[in-house]
């Protein structure tokens, strides 16, 4: 290891989307035990960093170092490895929809490790306890509502006690209260079991809650990384217009307004 | 004012050039797959990745067993539909009797893997596609290899292992249906008994006959699975996706199966 303090860093990356250029040389250091929030609107190219992060794609250049492994360099057997001191939360839970909750949260267990069928019903049972599912593990996820499905996604996530936690729009979809314990949920994973945690998410208020620092990306580049105070008060007027809601009003370009509509 | 590129002939080149390179892809594709899915079948248990015994099982029920009704009925109905044509045509030569020898040789060198290979590729093709593609658009296949779980592994290998087995099984079955098929419209129509029929179904028949189809029956499960498979994978755009995939998926899989027959049928005759 580089750096014993920074648990992700990705430097200069550059990824495409056909042939389209999405981000355009990122640089981003995550400390070890922070919560990175990774704010920005629609089309910022936030999701996409989260894609890569997770090592779903492979970036035209640059380097993404996940403790301190880069990953964009590293054979599937170290990938493999890495990945189970990753745990993700996706947005809609990707639970598989033909097992129970158990199943889907022993699957890793069952997948990565040769403990007994006991054993990996008790630790599946201790996870699900942590997101207050206890007793949800003979049911199927079509018969959760979104909130749980989110819950049993972060029960999954954790099973193996990763030291990399992500999470996609944890509160995506989720009323005020059961996203507001989602975010109690995040703030207790770090404080008792010392991940590293990084959200991608639009939702301020959850942000402003749990976040050490937020790093607001916006179309393809990261316009600041600091602490929510900083943010908060800074004067750029994309990020004062992300964090007051206001539309905001790029100026026309008269010329290339005419040639788009042309389609010259 | 036009130029080169919107000329109606180039136009239709150029689409020509794009099918085709499309084609080479997917060609590419289907082996990659199946390099793929082999090397875990074979390799996997070594390097403490096997491909799981019971998924295999569970698929192979569900693929194989639960289609035996169907395959059954249709099987037993191309039985009778090829006695009744050859009846009729063999009347024109007052060779009736022939039909047997006729029947038998269609059932198990032709129609009874293709009948099986066609309902397999509406069943198992496209509930693979459908299966995969939901599973693309939930993120569930993001969610397999973030937890370093390969979805080639855990998805393909078993379904086209399970394929691979139960599409000949299948084919025998369907050869057996067929072959009594023909023997009850037989004795019906021109009153040849059931042990008579058996008798020289079985010595018109030559081990060959059989294990040709079953051969061909072989590829068609290939096909079938990867076809289905590579579809799943590659869905975009929801639950419309997911639908445009299916249909695609059961279309190709159907026409391939028919020009491979076509081909290997050629080359198993010459």
């Amino acid at each position: 290891m580089t750096n014993s303090s920074s648990a992700i860093e990705v430097n200069e990356l550059v990824t495409h989307y056909g042939s389209r250029e999405i981000l355009h040389g990122i640089n981003l250091t995550i400390n070890e035990g922070e919560i990175m929030i990774i704010m920005g609107g629609s089309g910022s190219g936030k999701s996409t960093l989260l894609r890569y992060l997770l090592g779903l794609g492979i970036p035209t250049s640059g380097s993404i170092k996940l403790l301190g492994k880069d990953i964009t360099r590293i054979n599937n057997i170290e990938m493999n490895e890495l990945r189970q001191n990753m745990g993700v939360a996706f947005q809609g839970g990707a639970l598989l929809s033909s097992m129970t909750i158990g199943e889907n949260v022993q699957l890793p267990l069952r997948e990565h490790t040769r403990l007994d069928e006991k054993t990996m019903e008790i630790m599946a049972r201790m996870k699900l306890e942590v997101v207050n599912l206890g007793g949800f593990e003979k049911l199927m996820p079509a018969e959760l509502s979104g909130g749980m499905i989110k819950r049993a996604a972060v029960a999954r996530a954790i099973v193996m006690d990763p030291k990399l936690m992500f999470f996609d729009e944890p509160s995506a979809g989720l009323d005020p209260v059961v996203s507001a314990e989602l975010d109690e949920l995040i703030l207790n994973l770090r404080d008792a079991m010392k991940m590293t945690i990084v959200v991608v998410t639009h939702e301020l208020e959850s942000a402003f809650k749990i976040a050490d620092r937020i790093t607001v990306l916006d179309q393809g580049n990261i316009l600041m990384t600091d602490t929510v105070e900083n943010i908060k008060n800074s004067d750029n007027e994309r990020i004062q217009s992300l964090l007051n809601r206001r539309p905001s009003n790029d100026e026309v370009q008269a010329d290339e307004y005419l040639n788009r509509l042309t389609g010259m | 004012m036009p130029d080169s590129a919107t000329h109606p002939l180039i136009n239709s080149l150029e689409l020509v050039g794009r099918s085709t390179v499309k084609l080479i892809e997917e060609a590419g594709y289907y082996s990659a797959l199946l390099v793929e899915s082999l090397f875990w079948i074979l390799v996997g248990p070594f390097i403490k990745r096997p491909v799981r015994v019971s998924s295999i099982f569970s698929q192979m029920m569900t693929m194989g067993i639960a289609a035996c009704p169907i395959v059954f009925v249709l099987s037993f109905s191309i039985g009778v539909m090829l006695a009744i044509q050859m009846i009729y045509n063999l009347k024109t030569f007052g060779a009736e009797s022939q039909v047997v020898v006729g029947v038998a040789l269609s059932v198990t060198r032709e129609f009874g893997p293709l009948i099986t290979g066609i309902l397999i590729a509406g069943r198992t093709g496209s509930s693979l596609a459908a299966k995969i593609g939901t599973m693309q658009v939930n993120q569930e296949i993001d969610a397999l290899r973030v937890m370093g779980i390969n979805p080639v592994r855990y998805l393909v290998a078993p379904a086209l292992f399970a394929m691979m087995i139960m599409v000949p099984v299948l084919t025998f079955f369907s050869d057996l249906a067929g072959l009594l098929g023909g023997a009850v419209y037989t004795s019906i129509e021109i009153g040849l008994s059931f042990d008579a029929y058996m008798d020289r179904t079985l010595s018109a028949l030559a081990v060959a006959d059989v294990m040709q189809g079953i051969f061909k029956s072989l590829l068609f499960a290939l096909i079938i699975t990867l076809v289905g498979v590579s579809n799943g994978f590659s869905v975009t755009g929801g639950a419309e996706g997911v639908g445009k995939a299916t249909t695609r998926s059961v279309v190709l899989s159907i026409s391939y199966i028919v020009i491979a027959d076509m081909i290997f049928t050629y080359f198993l005759n010459l």
